[in-house]
């Protein structure tokens, strides 16, 4: 009778210790499962192949470009142009202004949402600020640049494309360019 | 049968220290049954003092008696110790008393697990009480926890919540795997499966869901400590992490939560029914199979409570559909309870009036929960006072009054004597006009707008709330009938028989009233 207890409770605790890992996996599930889907408006945090397919002229999408700092972070931060008319295919650069008023350096990290979410798998960055973290010495601005271009896939339900950057200050997990490329490249 | 139970009569005295040495050593399911049911009663007057703070602050408009932090601080206490304090250890209790006796079990398969599992239960809510009295107060960001409330912006109080969830989720598991434990290895011969009473089905049920998401809860607030101490960012989109992930998480956990605190309560009414119809319950088979259905689907609906973070169509619909077909089953059971009295010979005990007023309120409280499972409405009803009828509807006159309900029930059986029926009908009479006082007016304030979780409102709503809160206190007082109810039949009363109930079947009204100590310690012959 006891062994038979012992072994039903022993079964028992295994599922719940399971579920204890399962809570823990969903983290990397859930990331696997927005990447997949672009649901979340998560965009690709690396680098997309700069040859486009051809360009649609007959199709034009808007770009509207939102940055803010976050609230910790004391950089001003704003696109050039708050929104572009763009054709699928077409590549283009947007530069985004950086300026840090304080006295010492400070290192940012820009990450980037897409809305709506479903589209995000269409915007590809060829070359982004946010694929590696920015070091700005204090009193200094600087122009980061983005090159991207719309894939001639998207939906045709979609007109216009929100790409949204909140930039965080990350200074003091900063540990150098070669370090920061190679987590974010993950 | 009974020549069985006097058989064993003569040693029911023994074994049992005397003072409190009895009560923390004990490993007798009746004992800590009892211990699980009076934690869950203080908790529950714990509990109910702070929404009395919550009903005098919002009295009238404007600021009144509190600061909007300790207001903060009340509502997700409150929210936290009625939710793991009272509910659930009432069930447990509950579980405790009934379950072994209802499938003739001698006592819990893991006593002295049982013991552990009770007494870690005092210290997780000391340790949640006490943070109260911390510099800059106690967790302050509802019971949800949502991040980054309660990483970025939460005070060191934080540490405290989050082991005394531990504690409390250590407690809930160990306490499921015993109910499990139980059912599974010491049903007496010819218990089978489609004989257990309905209250042991659908707490083996509930017992899995636990299981399954305690730990999950585990996880979560293990994510919250590491992210606002240890330099983790599961949660923090700066360090690549993502906060609507935290309302996934919690939500895995939380939706199979609310069916962990109602499952119990569909057996307890599904046990008393019968009872005061004088029929057998209708459609026991379809009973089970909606139980399990309800529990399977729990897992497939989390995101409904998230709506409005921006979910594309496709999982808005698959959660609201999922959603709505948990009204099926949900159904199924209602018309079943309602089939079982059609042409019965009912009569009105107080047990009975819990019953039908729970199948009433509970429903209304379902359909407020169909209305907010329609993704656009609820971007209106979100985290409006709607949202707050609705789940009080559901786990005040449900939960909690199906307690009650198994309370009046079974108290003849715990304690040998007859309840006053009369102060009893007064506690349900006084419980049902003032709970539906205070949470009927919530939904049209709810409509009209007024958001959940803060301290002052328009001026519009006041009359609204000046009603409210009248309802509230009313309620409140309305409960200390039902301690003094519990008091005078703990002292004395008419003497109770076995049956107690004229239509009352299944082992648990074979045993002498009050049960004795030890109960089934040779298997009952099944009829």
């Amino acid at each position: 009778m006891a062994l038979k207890h012992k072994s039903l409770t022993f079964k028992l605790a295994v599922i719940a210790l399971a579920m204890f890992g399962f809570g823990f996996a969903l983290v990397p599930l859930y990331d696997v499962f927005c990447d997949l889907t672009g649901l979340n408006g998560k965009t690709a945090v690396t680098a997309a192949s700069a040859d486009a397919a051809l360009i649609d002229t007959s199709r034009e999408v808007v770009i509207e470009f939102i940055a803010r700092p976050n609230k910790e972070m004391p950089w001003v931060f704003k696109p050039e142009v708050r929104r572009m008319t763009v054709h699928p295919g077409e590549i283009h650069i947007m530069n985004y202004l950086a300026e840090n008023p304080t006295g010492r350096m400070i290192v940012g990290q820009a990450v980037p949402s897409v809305s709506p979410g479903q589209a995000a798998l269409y915007f590809h960055k060829i070359e982004c600020f946010c694929f590696t973290q920015q070091q700005l010495a204090g009193g200094k601005n600087m122009l980061m640049p983005l090159q991207f271009y719309v894939d001639p896939a998207l939906p045709s339900q979609f007109s216009t494309i929100t790409l949204s950057y909140t930039l965080y200050d990350v200074t003091s997990a900063w540990t150098g360019d070669a370090a920061a490329s190679s987590q974010l490249g993950e | 049968m009974s020549a069985v139970v006097t058989d064993h009569e003569h040693e029911h005295h023994d074994h049992k220290p005397a003072g409190i040495k009895r009560w923390l050593y004990t490993t007798n399911h009746k004992d800590i049954g009892t211990m699980y049911l009076v934690f869950a009663l203080i908790m529950f007057f714990i509990g109910g003092a702070m929404a009395m703070v919550i009903r005098a602050e919002l009295f009238q408009p404007g600021m009144q008696f509190v600061e909007p932090n300790f207001f903060n601080q009340m509502t997700t206490v409150h929210g936290l110790i009625m939710v793991f304090g009272a509910v659930m250890p009432a069930f447990t209790g509950l579980a405790n008393w009934m379950i072994p006796m209802m499938i003739g079990a001698p006592d819990m398969a893991l006593p002295r697990m049982n013991n552990w599992s009770f007494w870690i239960l005092p210290f997780a809510f000391l340790i949640l009480l006490m943070s109260l009295f911390m510099p800059g107060g106690g967790p302050s960001f509802g019971w949800t926890f949502y991040a980054p409330l309660s990483t970025t912006y939460s005070g060191d109080s934080t540490a405290l919540f989050v082991f005394s969830v531990h504690i409390m989720g250590i407690s809930s598991i160990m306490g499921a795997i015993n109910v499990i434990v139980t059912i599974f290895n010491l049903r007496a011969p010819g218990m089978t499966w489609m004989k257990m009473p309905l209250f042991v089905w659908t707490w083996l049920i509930t017992a899995f869901l636990l299981i399954m998401v305690m730990p999950v809860l585990a996880g979560v607030v293990t994510m919250v400590l590491t992210d606002k101490y240890f330099g983790t960012s599961f949660f923090d989109a700066a360090g690549g992490g993502d906060p609507v992930l935290f309302q996934h998480i919690f939500w895995f956990f939380g939706h199979p939560e609310v069916y962990i605190m109602i499952l119990p309560a569909f057996g307890i009414v599904s046990s008393i029914v019968p009872t005061f119809a004088r029929k057998p319950l209708f459609g026991y088979a379809s009973m089970v199979y909606a139980t399990s259905s309800i529990a399977l689907l729990s897992f497939l609906v989390w995101a409904h409570h998230m709506f409005t973070t921006g979910m594309p169509v496709a999982g808005a619909l698959f959660f609201m559909y999922c959603t709505m077909l948990i009204a099926v089953p949900t159904g199924v059971k209602v018309f079943n309870w309602v089939a079982t009295m059609w042409r019965g010979a009912m009569t009105f005990e107080v047990p009975m009036m819990f019953a039908l007023a729970f199948i009433v309120l509970f429903t209304i409280g379902g359909f407020s929960g169909l209305m907010l499972a329609i993704t656009p409405a609820d971007f209106q009803y979100h985290d409006t006072y709607f949202v707050v009828a609705h789940f009080h509807y559901v786990l005040v006159t449900g939960a909690v009054f199906s307690i009650i309900a198994a309370a009046y029930y079974w108290l003849p059986k715990w304690t040998g004597h007859m309840y006053d029926e009369k102060l009893g009908q007064w506690h349900f009479w006084c419980s049902l006009i003032s709970v539906n006082m205070l949470f009927f007016p919530m939904h049209f304030v709810g409509l009209a707008g007024m958001p959940r979780r803060i301290p002052d409102y328009a001026l519009q709503f006041a009359d609204f709330n000046a009603f409210i809160s009248i309802g509230g206190f009313l309620f409140g007082a309305s409960q200390l009938i039902f301690v003094w109810v519990l008091v005078k039949c703990a002292r004395g009363g008419k003497k109770a028989t076995a049956q107690v109930w004229e239509g009352a079947e299944g082992l648990e009204w074979e045993v002498p009233s009050p049960a004795p100590y030890h109960t089934f310690e040779t298997p009952p012959v099944i009829k």
